[in-house]
């Protein structure tokens, strides 16, 4: 038990890490990660909703009729990226100004639906809530990787929390400003994915 | 048959559930979301409406009762003597909902002071254009009350921005409330500040 637990937790680290290997989820992928703090946000919003869709979907996998479950699954899913958007005003409101509409979008987000259908509908709550916790860690660290490679090359910082810059090139860099913009981050979501798979064949 | 009921008193308990527990949430953090968008969104607005002003519009905000809700009043000393307000309307019908449009308004002669974009979930690049440029909002500047706030193509004098006509759509019409509010409310706003 403890083992499997462990095995659902990791291989959402590097195994089935969202963007990367499975390639799904792409849409705040691409559009956020102009900077790390808006990547890192992004990313633990997406982990609150995928544990607790995760849990609630598998504590009524055996309740909800299979003809109608994509429409509870988006049920709960919207429940929750509800409550995150509506935390995020109340206690973070310039983060969510970032994020602005991306937020509200993790619903659709395929991530989210994904492991709600592959994954949580058929196993343990336990196991459930191991799965979405390591997948979105997952998610949340690809973010900050894409982010922190954007911001870097594209601005000269790196941002982690609410403009505390804790890297800075020195003054004679010239920042390469097509990297924070939208080509960029198909660049450099490419170069990553070529990365991942070298290193992975091996 | 067995199947279909149950299928309609699964979706429906759920959506009741996830109904009543998002009104909870949501009534939980109203307050707390009002303050961050005051002290957020409101007050760099106000600060760019009035520049130099010699109170606090923040501080002295009052209430005003109206038909349909409760209006904030942000209340202005210019430094030339003369009495402004401040008060925010929301446009309906943007892209991404509604649109907040702070409008300052100098009390002694009723002209526009000038006005700011608030609250949006516009698209970046397009609509959100009206809050990033200043560009838009700067044509209610120095603009008589009773002008009409509607766009060009509907009558009025407000130039559309291009690629967002959906967005100055809906700010014309915040503009056009406000007017409206501005007239019906102006005898009580002046008992209040005096």
């Amino acid at each position: 038990m403890a083992q499997s637990l462990a095995k659902e937790f990791t291989k959402g680290l590097w195994a089935e890490v969202p963007p990367f290997r499975l390639v799904l989820g792409l849409c705040p992928v691409l559009a956020v990660t102009t900077k790390v703090e808006n990547g890192l946000g992004m990313g633990l919003a997406t982990t609150f909703v995928l544990v607790f869709s995760n849990l609630l979907v598998s504590l009524l996998r055996n309740v909800i009729p299979s003809k109608v479950r994509i429409a509870c699954y988006i049920v709960i899913i919207a429940t929750f990226v509800t409550i995150v958007e509506l935390g995020m005003q109340a206690f973070t409101y310039e983060l969510f100004l970032k994020l602005g509409i991306f937020i509200p979008l993790i619903v659709v987000n395929c991530v989210v639906l994904g492991r709600a259908e592959a994954f949580a509908s058929k196993n343990t709550p336990i196991l459930s809530v191991a799965d979405g916790l390591g997948i979105g860690i997952g998610f949340t660290l690809s973010l900050g990787a894409l982010a922190a490679v954007r911001e870097l090359l594209g601005a000269g910082t790196i941002t982690i929390w609410n403009g505390a810059t804790i890297f800075e090139m020195g003054a004679s860099f010239q920042p390469f400003a097509f990297m924070v913009q939208a080509p960029g981050a198909f660049v450099a979501l490419g170069l990553m994915l070529a990365g991942m798979n070298l290193i992975g064949s091996k | 048959m067995r199947e279909m009921i149950s299928m309609i008193v699964v979706l429906t308990v759920l959506t009741a559930v996830s109904g009543g527990l998002l009104a909870a949430v949501q009534s939980g953090t109203k307050e707390r979301i009002e303050i961050q968008i005051l002290n957020i969104v409101q007050k760099p607005a106000i600060e760019e409406i009035f520049p130099d002003v010699t109170n606090d519009p923040i501080a002295e905000r009052f209430p005003i009762e109206t038909e349909e809700m409760t209006l904030k009043i942000f209340p202005a000393k210019l430094s030339d003597g003369g009495n402004a307000i401040a008060f925010e309307t929301k446009g309906k019908g943007g892209y991404g909902g509604d649109v907040g449009f702070m409008v300052g308004i100098n009390l002694e002669n009723d002209q526009i002071i000038a006005a700011r974009v608030t609250t949006h979930a516009e698209t970046p690049g397009f609509g959100a254009r009206a809050k990033d440029d200043p560009e838009f909002v700067s044509q209610f500047e120095s603009k008589p009350i009773n002008d009409n706030m509607s766009l060009k193509s509907a009558g009025g004098s407000i130039d559309a921005m291009s690629g967002a006509t959906v967005t100055s759509t809906a700010l014309a019409l915040a503009a056009t409330q406000a007017q409206t509010l501005y007239k019906q409310l102006k005898p009580e706003i002046l008992k209040e500040i005096k």
